[in-house]
């Protein structure tokens, strides 16, 4: 029964293989008209997948080390699952629209193909899958940013990334390579073996480190990170600040962990330096931003800063603050780009001062909005103060004070920017407010499971657990 | 026993409930009686707490209740309550009780409003029941956000402004303050074996002392900030002048003591040796904050920005008691902040209750209005004279005991800084007297005044709850401070032993 094996520890991948291929040939079989069709048709078939997937197999691994998977990937792969499906539910306004119909199968079909890209690079074991996995979720990405045909502002979005995916790649190559002629192997487990502070070997992982960061969007790798994030449609940007940025995130503590381990006091150096400015330029740049998505945009950048502090936490603790965090993320990030995709395709808005007098004509969607930016904020009883709190009992388990110090002091600059959204919608007069507008179904639904996770995830502690449990299977 | 979890649910319940009123009318019913319940339920704790000490029982804490909830960080939801404890939710419970009945007229977004200051007050009463750092460092988060919201929605002037600083300063604190838990948790377990967030667990064991000197002043700070401790009082005055009646009353009256306690139960308790080697940096602050905060009231116009003043000064007094390092003083610490929270409650409730009728809060275009509103007239002079510390009210039992505690010290810093904040009494009566002759006695300023509306029944019940408790710690102090001293047999054991 070898081939049943195969089958079942990729169930993820093939999976949403299988999705895709459904998908093209439903939208072969469907009547110009109807192409609205595929919009339910796929959710839901999508949906079906992520139940089937969410089934435990028994870790195991293929390909002679090259592929692993361990219910701590498979509950990662879970959690993209869910966020893609967020995604998708919330781009139902955005495809009905006429200019849309004749490429919504490509919509979805590039999207779950990067997704699959991300599984295979999440349940990498050597650089190869890793970097195959990596580009096959970059190049859809750029045909996705670019999505709005006829928006000149998407296609340069498009061109951007792509060129600067290409180029960050090149340089992770670059580093891959050194690391490969200074180890003599691709497998994370045997290269592990052969680290040490060589030159070679700090010059690769430096190149290895700035190519992730142009992945992760970290400063002063992130000068693409807005001008994509605007261009794009809105659904894409919250799929590129969550799921992509998500999956990147959870493969570089993975391989720092397991791979560059003998070299941690350098690593760690190098983060620590790179999550201050992160935190600080991010946050200091999200204060200037009046443009909702460039707004998401920077503050997604510092969040990526908080995550590299709680990267330098030890071994499982660190990988569960992460993966929790992430998990919170995805559902805090995606509440408050639901409801500015919600917005925005009911009236065009997409500024922080149309916000303003939101809450008199759309209550719900200002609390949820307010919800979310909360949690981005780290304020309790919403789940995001839970994921920075442990972020930050991760730094501090090596002692890392100061840097936690540097850390909490940018998340209260961070609830300054965030704030002035929710001033903008609760406090703020306007004579010409959103007029009221009711969402379509499958957003509102997605905006729900966003909002109540957000309040109840924190309270359950096994969660939290869970992951723990599963991430000790990495050391 | 969950006894406790009720002061949290309660408030959980009466929010809930208020999301089922249609406006106004429902939604004040539904909080009055949700926080009835929570004054009934506080003073049967405070008789509970009382029956059980008599009956010999003497844990440190009683009524504990814990979960477990992140077990693999041990992390729990550890909760109990010692006297102190008792004494700061019985505050809490008559303060927001008082609270409500003062609001009984908001019109504007009225749901909104009574379910916001209920999260802030589920927000207070959690964390006075907290004796798990992460749960109480919850808590303290949960009541500083609602603040933005209060202010920045019903608030009156700078509003937005205000609302701003106050958050901002305030979660500023609240950063240092998780250094400075997080730092308290990695050094929580000295011989090795799981880190604890558990307060009792903590007191037992010695921090190493570079870590205290490291992580007392980031707590002491954190709490101080919400303390209004000098040079980080700014929030405080702008914030309290903005706010609605019923946020100036409840943050001034319980949230700045929540900063107290916080430096009391957190800061000085799990970090003594520190504390006894820093104290003095912090009486010189909290010394000028207690002078300072006296003459900026001298200096000021507007009511509300008075006793925003005033009660700088005044919890600058608290934290100047603690840090006193004894017993006596202590002991006037705990009761200074229950004191001036009733009483300065007590003086925002009124000041919102005439500012509704004279639309102004400037003590120049006022006078004489004890001829118009004798009963709000009446109050606001009692509350002054509570406030000046005359015998027969809780003032003078708080500030007396501060300052005989402060005298016990007999080295000349000490000496000169307790001589520096008694001299604060003076200047308090100077702008306490200013204000009560400006604004109740003399003719009155303006042909308007002259008509204006007498208290009405919500306004009587509001102001006369808080006088009963002004009054009944006053004439009756022993009891409470019996309890207090009784709470503080613990910490005083940690501190002796590093005070020579």
């Amino acid at each position: 029964m070898m081939d049943f094996k195969y089958i079942l520890l990729m169930r993820h991948e093939l999976l949403l293989v299988l999705v895709a291929v459904i998908i093209l040939i439903f939208d072969f079989l469907t009547d110009r008209e109807k192409k609205n069709r595929l919009i339910p048709f796929s959710i839901y078939l999508f949906a079906g997948a992520m139940l089937v997937s969410f089934f435990p197999v028994k870790p195991g691994v293929l390909f002679g080390g090259s592929f692993q998977g361990n219910a701590l990937t498979d509950f990662f792969k879970d959690i993209l699952n869910l966020a893609l499906l967020i995604v998708f539910m919330q781009s139902e306004g955005y495809l009905r629209k006429e200019e849309n119909r004749e490429k919504i199968a490509e919509y979805f079909v590039l999207l779950i193909l990067t997704l699959v890209g991300m599984d295979y690079m999440v349940s990498s074991g050597d650089f190869l899958t890793f970097y195959v996995g990596l580009e096959t979720a970059s190049i859809p990405l750029a045909g996705l940013v670019a999505y709005d045909k006829f928006k000149s502002r998407s296609a340069e979005g498009g061109v951007k990334l792509i060129l600067l995916s290409a180029l960050s790649s090149g340089v992770l190559l670059f580093g891959l390579s050194l690391v490969y002629g200074a180890t003599g192997s691709i497998y994370f487990s045997d290269i592990a073996k052969h680290i040490t502070a060589s030159p070679l070997i700090i010059l690769g992982f430096i190149f290895f480190l700035s190519g992730m960061g142009f992945k992760i969007s970290l400063v002063p790798f992130h000068l693409w990170t807005a001008d994509v994030y605007e261009g794009a449609p809105m659904s894409i940007t919250a799929y590129l600040s969550v799921v992509s940025k998500g999956a990147a995130v959870f493969i570089l503590t993975i391989i720092l962990y397991k791979v560059f381990k003998n070299i941690t006091g350098l690593w760690e150096t190098a983060l620590y330096a790179l999550a201050i400015l992160t935190m600080t330029v991010g946050n200091l740049f999200a204060i200037r931003q009046n443009n909702i998505k460039r707004f998401l945009a920077f503050s997604s950048i510092a969040q990526a800063g908080f995550i590299l502090v709680g990267i330098m936490g030890t071994g499982s603790l660190g990988m569960t603050s992460i993966v929790y965090f992430i998990l919170i993320y995805v559902f805090t990030n995606l509440g408050a780009f639901g409801v500015a995709s919600a917005i925005f395709n009911a009236s065009g808005v997409e500024t922080i001062s149309g916000y303003n007098g939101l809450y008199k004509t759309n209550p719900r969607l200002s609390l949820i909005m307010m919800l979310s930016l909360f949690s981005l904020a780290g304020i309790p009883p919403v789940a995001g103060f839970f994921g920075k709190f442990f972020m930050f009992t991760s730094a501090g388990s090596k002692g890392y004070f100061i840097l936690i110090l540097i850390g909490v002091l940018n998340a209260t600059i961070s609830l300054y920017y965030y704030l002035m959204v929710v001033k903008a919608m609760f406090i703020n007069k306007n004579d010409h407010p959103v007029p009221y507008f009711r969402s379509p179904n499958f957003l509102r639904f997605s905006l729900l499971l966003c909002s109540i996770a957000l309040v109840f995830i924190g309270f359950a502690g096994g969660i939290f657990e869970y992951i723990m449990s599963v991430s000790h299977v990495l050391f | 026993m969950d006894f406790l979890n009720l002061f949290v649910i309660v408030p959980v319940l009466t929010m809930i409930g208020i999301l089922f009123t249609k406006e106004l009318k429902g939604a004040r019913l539904v909080s009055a009686v949700g926080m009835g319940i929570q004054l009934v339920l506080a003073i049967f704790l405070v008789f509970y707490y009382l029956s059980v000490r008599g009956a010999g029982n003497l844990h440190e804490m009683i009524l504990t209740t814990d979960y477990s909830w992140f077990p693999s960080l041990n992390i729990h939801y550890f909760i109990g309550v010692d006297g102190i404890a008792v004494a700061m939710i019985a505050l809490t419970a008559i303060v927001i009780f008082a609270g409500v009945f003062a609001s009984w007229e908001m019109e504007y977004l009225s749901r909104e409003f009574f379910i916001s200051l209920i999260l802030l007050s589920t927000g207070v009463f959690g964390f006075f029941i907290s004796l798990d750092l992460f749960t109480m460092f919850l808590f303290y988060e949960l009541a500083v956000i609602p603040m933005y919201l209060l202010i920045g929605i019903w608030g009156s002037g700078p509003k937005e402004a205000s609302a701003m600083k106050l958050t901002l300063m305030l979660m500023a604190g609240s950063a240092l303050l998780l250094v400075g838990i997080l730092g308290i948790y990695y050094h929580s377990a000295p011989n090795g074996g799981p880190y604890t967030f558990n307060i009792l667990a903590i007191s037992k064991i010695h921090i190493p002392l570079a870590a205290q000197r490291f992580f007392f002043p980031l707590t002491f700070v954190g709490f101080g900030i919400l303390g209004a401790l000098f040079p980080l009082h700014t929030w405080s005055p702008s914030g309290h002048a903005s706010a609605p009646t019923a946020v100036s009353m409840l943050h001034a009256g319980v949230l700045m003591k929540l900063g107290a306690y916080g430096c009391f139960r957190v800061a000085i308790f799990l970090m003594p040796q520190a504390a006894t080697q820093m104290a003095w940096i912090f009486i010189i602050l909290t010394s000028i904050s207690v002078v300072y905060g006296a003459f900026g009231a001298i200096m000021q116009k507007d009511l509300k920005f008075i006793n925003a003043y005033s009660s700088v000064s005044h919890v600058g007094l608290i934290l100047f008691a603690l840090l006193m390092m004894n017993k006596i003083a202590m002991d006037g610490a705990i009761l200074q902040m229950i004191s001036h929270g009733l009483m300065t409650a007590l003086f925002f409730a009124l000041i919102g209750m005439i500012y509704g009728r004279t639309h102004t809060r400037d003590i120049r275009e006022m006078g004489g209005l004890m001829k118009v509103i004798p009963f709000l007239g009446v109050m606001y002079m009692i509350a002054g004279f509570a406030s000046l510390g005359l015998p027969g009210f809780s003032g003078f039992v708080a500030e007396m005991t501060i300052f005989v505690g402060a005298f016990k010290h007999s080295d000349l810093f000490h000496r000169v800084a307790s001589v520096v904040v008694v001299s604060s009494i003076v200047i308090t009566a100077v702008y306490i007297l200013r204000v009560v002759g400006k604004l109740l006695l003399g003719p009155v300023q303006k042909e308007a005044h002259l008509h204006l509306k007498g208290a009405s029944w919500y306004e009587k019940l509001s102001t006369t709850s808080l006088l009963i408790a002004i009054v009944g710690i006053g004439v009756l102090p022993l009891w409470l401070s019996d309890t207090i001293l009784n709470s503080l047999q613990p910490i005083m054991e940690k501190l002796v032993a590093y005070l020579h």
